[in-house]
């Protein structure tokens, strides 16, 4: 192509031979690493953009969590006594024990993550199933609580009752939000472990190699943003009335 | 962008020449569309989808013009009108000005002018489509269903508990038509951050993609906002989750500011990519450099900035507190000056170019005739004092429209009739394209001028009966609407024609510059053979060449 950029067109392209390349990933010329992408020049090419396009969808997911955040500022600020006494009325050792479980499923994913930029699949496995039980755990702890809420007459719209009357629409406020954040967020955690799942077959294949490890990093990248999304989460509605006393 | 030459593709030898093969005739079969990867292909699933929702947009358009012919209300009842005009912004707003440009023009044009053989994440794309497609059928169904009278806004409390229509349903078409907008946004910021061509610096890509980066940016930092505000309100209506309702504690005006942070940031969505047509518009059919690139660059980008922290101008008479409304008032003032930027560096492209007045030249024009008048009606409206005189009335109706319609859609006609021949190879007939052109400008202005009088004058939006005072300017409006669905009409006409019947165009029919003109038309499936090196810079036009062709 070396004729061609001498010249002053903007390019140096062919543009007159009709040439049809077979479609797909796959056009028949050997020597493409696995892993690689048709639309790429290179495998280097291709981490950076898939690494630049989960960060760009991460900011995305702090913008849609953002707005529950705002909102509830917004009621809190408005009723704050209610909002700490329906606090009291969530169970902090179980949304401790969940806090500790996420942080510890973070640990297992970095380690995921290492063991696929050195290539070794075996240990990408099992980190990832690791993850995966913890994940899971996390998941059935929720169910407890939930549960527990639906006993108690605590669910917004459905069976809500609350002992001080002046303080009844605050609390419900509260627990509209508590429903609708955690449950975004186990809504989210659900997602993470369909995708556990994928990539711990793919493991299982010896998929990854140090070349080509961008999915697990993702992964990473998603699973550490889920769990800083609760590391928000517990404060705010778990311990927010602590230092007015328990209410039961 | 790897600094390389020697990618995958750069050493493979060109097959045998193969008889005309492209894009278009690649593969052939539905499957082959409905599971294509390829940028172009889904370009042109995109634009048949949102022609369908601009037609379906447009009849309901026409039911609102023909109800407001005369004072009473005789064709339609006042709660079939309000889901006339429901169903219309719905149409129009979600499902065909958000992902007009973007997903058709910018679909097709931004790996080519990144010299790229694709979007970063093609499979991400054709999940784009699909995200729009199950959106257009929850909009299909609320329409089939009853439609929606809550207004396109769907405030509360109407959307959460008077309202008697589909609102689930048109709430879960718009929030799947924002992921495809998401989705789409994200696949551009990444091919344009990594997958430019050697030497195609910041500082050379075109314009058009400049104003696509600022969009991308918008949509990835707003349509999120608006995705939980809209579940928020269907969880409010189907589990009387009360976050809007004052009973339960809580604030309508706060889904109004959720609302609108997206949804005026929307408005750019809708406009900076056909500011960007018009850079490519201005530059081809004036044979010059875009005066202040980096200016029009950056102005773009500015756009993007302000337009974030401006959405309280539609909240002057909602209860907002009157401090927040000067605040937002001054802010609003800012996004003129990356407007007027843009308008008159346009204005000084052409100043001593060489002028031609072909389709898309005519749209540029009326492009900028237009925007200036919905700009600066902008300005009133961002003015407290005066919006409280004029919000809720036709003013304003005839202010978005001038930049919804006489600059949005103008900008897409142009684009779409400066690549049509890229996109299909055909030229169309370029003396019914400058009727079509001229029946537009024309019917558009017909049709809003009068409203901005009628609004001034005390008319209120969505009603569908008014004192018969109001009737004559409402009788010119209707006359004009019909003419614009005229012009509307012709490129579907012309536009097919040329797929049978149309000269081959050539690679670069109007001799311009720019990556997507040097390959063929239309293009293979791989867009270059050989990865382009950009050696200059965006309109590298030869000044003082005189006329082309």
């Amino acid at each position: 192509m070396s004729k061609e950029e001498g010249d002053t067109t903007r390019m140096a392209t062919h543009t007159t031979t009709p040439h049809q390349p077979a479609p797909g990933g796959d056009h028949g010329h050997a020597a493409h690493p696995s892993g690689y992408a048709h639309q790429f020049e290179d495998l280097g090419q291709q981490l950076d953009s898939s690494v630049l396009g989960m960060w760009i969808f991460l900011a995305q997911e702090i913008m849609f969590f953002g707005g529950l955040f705002a909102g509830y500022s917004v009621y809190r600020w408005r009723a704050p006594e209610a909002f700490a006494a329906a606090s009291n009325h969530l169970n902090v050792p179980l949304g401790g024990l969940n806090t500790v479980v996420l942080i510890l499923s973070s640990l297992t994913m970095a380690l995921a993550v290492r063991a696929a930029m050195m290539g070794e699949n075996k240990q990408i496995l099992r980190y990832l199933v690791a993850t995966l039980i913890l994940g899971c755990t996390f998941l059935g702890v929720k169910v407890i609580e939930y549960a527990d809420k639906f006993e108690h007459h605590l669910v917004p719209g459905y069976n809500f009752q609350w002992p001080v009357a002046s303080e009844a629409a605050g609390a419900q406020m509260f627990y509209v939000f508590y429903f609708v954040m955690t449950g975004m967020h186990a809504f989210h955690m659900i997602i993470g472990a369909g995708l556990l799942l994928y990539f711990i077959n793919k493991a299982r294949k010896n998929t990854y190699h140090t070349q080509y490890y961008g999915p697990i990093e993702n992964m990473g990248l998603y699973w550490h943003f889920v769990d800083i999304v609760w590391i928000f989460l517990f404060p705010l509605l778990y311990l927010l009335g602590l230092h007015l006393g328990s209410g039961h | 962008m790897s600094t390389t030459m020697a990618g995958p593709h750069a050493a493979v030898p060109p097959p045998a020449a193969g008889g005309g093969k492209n894009y278009l005739n690649a593969t052939s079969g539905l499957s082959s569309w409905l599971l294509t990867v390829d940028h172009k292909r889904i370009a042109i699933m995109y634009l048949i989808s949102i022609s369908v929702f601009f037609a379906i947009g447009g009849f309901f358009a026409m039911l609102v013009r023909l109800e407001l012919l005369t004072p009473k209300g005789d064709l339609l009842t006042a709660d079939g009108y309000n889901r006339a005009f429901t169903m219309h912004g719905i149409a129009m707003v979600f499902f065909f000005l958000i992902p007009s440009i973007p997903a058709t023009l910018g679909n097709f044009l931004v790996p080519i002018m990144c010299g790229a053989r694709d979007l970063a994440f093609p499979k991400i794309n054709l999940l784009s489509w699909y995200c729009y497609i199950i959106g257009a059928v929850f909009a299909l169904v609320a329409a089939f269903s009853g439609g929606v009278d809550t207004g396109w806004t769907f405030y509360t409390p109407y959307s959460s508990t008077f309202s008697n229509g589909a609102v689930l349903s048109a709430i879960m078409g718009a929030f799947f038509a924002g992921f495809s907008s998401i989705l789409t946004g994200l696949n551009f910021l990444v091919t344009i951050h990594k997958m430019r061509a050697p030497g195609l610096t910041w500082g050379r890509m075109p314009l058009f993609l400049w104003a696509q980066y600022a969009t991308s940016i918008i949509q990835i930092l707003g349509t999120p906002v608006v995705a939980i505000t809209l579940i928020l309100v269907a969880l409010e209506r189907a589990l009387h989750f009360g976050f809007f309702d004052p009973k339960m504690g809580g604030d309508p005006i706060l889904m109004q500011h959720l609302f609108w942070f997206y949804s005026h940031p929307a408005v750019y969505v809708m406009i900076l990519p056909p500011m960007g047509v018009m850079s490519e518009l201005v530059a081809a059919f004036c044979r010059r450099r875009v005066y202040g690139y980096h200016f029009v660059a950056m102005s773009s980008v500015a756009i993007a900035v302000i337009s974030f922290i401006v959405w309280g101008h539609h909240l002057f008479t909602s209860g907002q507190s009157v401090y927040a409304g000067m605040v937002f008032s001054f802010l609003t003032f800012l996004v003129g000056i990356p407007s007027a930027i843009k308008v008159w560096n346009w204005m000084a492209t052409m100043y001593k170019g060489s002028i031609s007045y072909e389709a898309p030249m005519l749209y540029a024009f009326g492009f900028i005739g237009m925007f200036t008048i919905g700009g600066l009606t902008g300005l009133f409206l961002a003015t407290v004092a005066l919006d409280i005189h004029m919000h809720d009335t036709y003013f304003v109706v005839a202010h978005f429209h001038y930049i919804m319609v006489g600059s949005a859609i103008f900008g897409y006609m142009g684009g779409l009739h400066y690549w049509w021949p890229k996109m299909t190879g055909k030229m169309y007939s370029d003396g019914w394209a400058r009727l079509s052109a001229l029946l537009i400008f024309a019917g558009f202005n017909f049709t809003f001028f009068p409203q901005f009088i009628v609004g001034y004058l005390g008319m209120p939006r969505r009603y569908h009966a008014y004192p018969e005072e109001f009737q004559v300017l409402n009788v010119m409006s209707t006359v004009g609407a019909s003419v614009l669905a005229m012009g509307y009409l012709l490129p579907a006409f012309y536009f097919v024609h040329s797929l049978y019947k149309g000269k081959d165009a050539g690679p670069n029919p109007w001799g311009a510059k720019g990556l997507e003109w040097q390959i063929q038309s239309p293009p293979i499936t791989e867009n270059f053979l050989t990865v382009p090196v950009v050696k200059e810079e965006a309109y590298a036009y030869v000044e003082g060449g005189g006329g082309h062709h």
